[in-house]
């Protein structure tokens, strides 16, 4: 009886075996990434495009009640109205998995007529660059990818922000709070500790909470930082939960790098002072809430748009920085932040405006006790993980300028992980 | 009459109705979407302030914004409803579809991932065979140990599979952690780039799995109606006593069977992993609790769930599509309208089976 079980089954096998050998003659004559694209003269492949006729296709993986994707919807519709474009000339789709269904709705917003599409989830990258393959003529990009300059297609981009310049920004503002906390006798200078809500043990998480731990040491020299990881980007029980760990911990000051309103939620209960990220969080923590830091998409996409209409090949690694607009410290909560916080933290903005501040200089941090003379990062995104860029010169570590997305995942003297990725 | 009796008489009764006629049946389910339409209708107006029409044109254009993707949704969700009809024929509720096509897809990705790099004279055929056999026996094994434990010791097999869904996500995250040492969590489309061990597109990628869909559901009908197992997989259902008296190896059928869905959650595994998602993450696959509604609105009959399939898949894709046409920037409403519609039908389902009399024609008998 089992016989027929396994003859349907080897039938079945059969079947998909002989596919299989037909496929394997025509070997795909499409690009195989190796960067030998045949365009890579000054002329570019592409059309221009009449402003009327433009269509733009956006994918997010949440809808507008995540803060991560709401960030990226409303910076759109801003996009939108600044170059006068009509709301009917975007495709948005919502809700998107990091699945074939990202693939699926790019084809989509392609079968629609959009000249360009844009997702914003790290794991719809490849989704993105397999109908970048498919349809040359139509550009791809995507928001936190690694892959752009190594595959090297015209019409597939990555951008990001140097969002690490707000985060030391803010980490000023927690600096000065835990100072003023020492000042005022509630806390003595060796237990100026903070807690860290982190998502992945991850470079764009690492480099996160490293140069916001940073801009607080800058002010509280004594600070030390206590990480937890959730292992997932959205989860309000876990974030919420790694931040009351953190708490009774005895972290005086909690910040993260998640997309829930977990972290503040524990924060405002436990009456411990809170730095926020891609918004706001004030309304959840009024008595708590001190600052928050986020990338403002709108420069980009305006960028992005105006590329397309011009016919013009768009940066393959775009980082948008606090001189761009791309990255924004948000309103400081007055009744939470110390004296004089305003001051201290536009300060910093106009020395990274001037450049003549940087988040990573190897002065201001030790590795083993040691200061950091060369460090190979990974930048190249392969299946080998190789680390393959030397990151440091001058005497800083080069964030995100040899590709958009962060790559800084050196764990510094003063911040202890309390666990890896799973939490 | 010295006094009169007064007994509270409720307005109806309810009754059972076992014998309702096909076309009456198809009737009240008719009504039911038509009623379902109308609340959408009205509440669509109230909350997208639109004019309806151009709601109901957005909603049944939806589908069809590309039929290949149509096509392949529908030809997936049935695939997943056809692994979980033969346990449920038997009255064995098999919650496991979910987690016994993700172990599978990771067995298939795991060949695909690493049989080139150890191996790299194999051909695209020879690992494309092994993928689909690695598919085949991890979601057997993963279908099959409730399959024994409720054959042998009686075990709730409700829990016990869906409990097997989460062992198999937390089986995945592990591996994908381990994989991808950038610490995202996430390892990409296996071989995007090289295409190795991708099954072939056959004129464009969505046709594999139509296909595969199609011979499937012509099989699971010939094995439902007309094959032994078929038969005593139903003895089983109506009575598991009945079934041991005529002689039925009752944890015999319960094994086999689940050995057979098993295999289909295999393929389909295969299918994730090769022609589909080429990836693995928790969010591949998933469709197996949507299944279990397509399967019993088709009422367990494979060629109804073509339609059933279609329905939900038409459905789910024109909500989205309102969503898109009016900008709603959120998945809610698409979200109301599925359940709104799925309300009225599950709904309906009880004006099928019971059959609602009104008490006052009693009364005048009496």
């Amino acid at each position: 009886m089992n016989r027929r079980i396994l003859s349907i089954l080897l039938a079945l096998a059969m079947m998909l075996s002989m596919f299989a050998f037909v496929s394997c003659g025509k070997d795909s004559n499409t690009n195989t990434g190796d960067g030998e694209q045949t365009s890579a003269s000054a002329e570019t492949p592409f059309k221009t495009v009449d402003k009327a006729d433009l269509k733009i296709g956006l994918i997010t993986l949440h809808d507008d009640s995540s803060t991560y994707d709401a960030n990226f919807i409303d910076a759109m519709y801003r996009a939108l109205e600044d170059m006068g474009l009509d709301k009917s000339q975007l495709i948005l789709y919502t809700g998107i998995a990091e699945t074939e269904d990202c693939y699926n709705k790019a084809k989509d917003c392609v079968n629609q007529g959009c000249q360009v599409v844009f997702a914003d989830s790290f794991g719809h990258e490849d989704y993105m660059i397999q109908a970048a393959i498919e349809y040359p003529e139509v550009r791809f990009c995507h928001a936190t990818g690694t892959k752009a300059h190594s595959v090297n297609y015209d019409n597939f981009s990555n951008a990001f922000a140097s969002i690490y310049e707000g985060r030391y920004a803010a980490g000023v503002a927690a600096g000065m709070k835990l100072n003023e906390m020492i000042a005022d006798g509630k806390i003595t200078a060796d237990k100026a500790v903070m807690g860290y809500v982190g998502a992945y043990t991850y470079a764009e998480v690492m480099s996160g909470y490293t140069s916001f731990y940073l801009g607080a040491k800058s002010v509280c020299p004594s600070v030390t930082m206590k990480v937890k990881f959730t292992g997932s980007w959205y989860d309000y029980d876990k974030e919420k939960a790694a931040a009351e760990s953190l708490i009774s911990d005895g972290c005086v000051l909690i910040s993260q790098h998640a997309d829930s309103y977990g972290a503040p939620e524990a924060c405002e209960a436990a009456g411990v002072p809170n730095v926020s990220y891609n918004g706001s969080t004030e309304a959840t923590g009024p008595n708590t809430y001190i600052v928050s830091s986020k990338i403002d998409w709108a420069p980009y996409f305006e960028y992005m748009i105006n590329c397309v209409m011009e016919g013009k090949v768009i940066d393959k690694d775009y980082t948008g920085t606090i001189a761009t607009g791309s990255v924004k410290v948000l309103e400081i909560n007055e009744a939470v932040a110390a004296e004089g916080t305003q001051k201290a933290v536009d300060d910093v903005i106009e020395q990274f405006k001037a450049g003549t501040l940087h988040v990573f200089d190897t002065e201001n941090f030790k590795v083993g006790g040691k200061k950091l003379e060369s460090y190979m990062a990974d930048v190249d995104s392969d299946e080998k993980f190789e680390k393959d860029t030397e990151a440091i010169a001058d005497g800083y570590f080069h964030e995100s300028e040899f590709r958009s997305a962060p790559y800084f995942d050196v764990e510094i003297d003063g911040i202890e992980l309390l666990d890896r990725n799973y939490g | 009459m010295k006094h009169k009796q007064k007994v509270h008489e409720p307005l109806f009764h309810v009754s059972k109705n076992d014998a309702m006629p096909v076309g009456k049946a198809l009737g009240i389910r008719a009504a039911a979407v038509v009623v379902a339409l109308i609340i959408v209708g009205i509440l669509s107006v109230v909350l997208i302030k639109e004019n309806p029409f151009e709601i109901y044109k957005a909603l049944f254009t939806g589908a069809f914004v590309d039929v290949w993707t149509l096509l392949q949704n529908i030809a997936l969700l049935l695939m997943f409803g056809l692994a979980v009809i033969p346990p449920f024929r038997m009255k064995y509720w098999n919650m496991g579809a979910n987690g016994q096509v993700l172990v599978g897809c990771l067995a298939a990705i795991a060949c695909m991932k690493f049989l080139p790099a150890y191996f790299p004279d194999m051909s695209d055929a020879l690992i494309i065979v092994l993928m689909i056999a690695a598919s085949l026996l991890a979601s057997v094994i993963w279908s099959v140990i409730p399959a024994f434990f409720k054959a042998y010791f009686n075990t709730n097999e409700t829990l016990f599979t869906l409990m097997m869904n989460y062992i198999a996500i937390a089986v995945v995250d592990c591996f994908v952690f381990n994989w991808d040492k950038s610490g995202s969590g996430n390892i990409g489309l296996v071989n995007l780039l090289t295409r190795k061990a991708w099954f072939p597109d056959l004129g464009n990628k969505y046709v594999l799995s139509i296909i595969v869909a199609v011979v499937l559901t012509l099989i699971m009908i010939v094995y439902m109606r007309y094959t032994k197992h078929g038969f005593e997989v139903a003895l089983v259902g109506e009575s598991v006593n009945t079934a041991k008296y005529v002689g039925i190896n009752v944890k015999k059928v319960i094994i086999r069977t689940l050995v057979f869905s098993g295999i289909i959650c295999g393929i389909l595994g295969a299918l994730y992993a090769g022609s589909i998602s080429h990836t693995v993450n928790t969010a591949v696959g998933g469709q197996g609790f949507t299944a279990i509604l397509v399967a019993w609105l088709a009422g367990f009959d494979p060629l109804a769930m073509v339609f059933t399939s279609f329905f939900v898949v038409f459905l789910n894709s024109g909500a989205e599509h309102v969503s898109v046409v009016f900008q709603l920037n959120s998945n809610d409403y698409a979200n109301i309208v599925v359940g709104i519609i799925f309300f009225c039908i599950i709904g309906c389902e009880f004006f099928i089976r019971y059959r609602i009399q009104l008490n006052k024609g009693r009364k005048e008998q009496n």
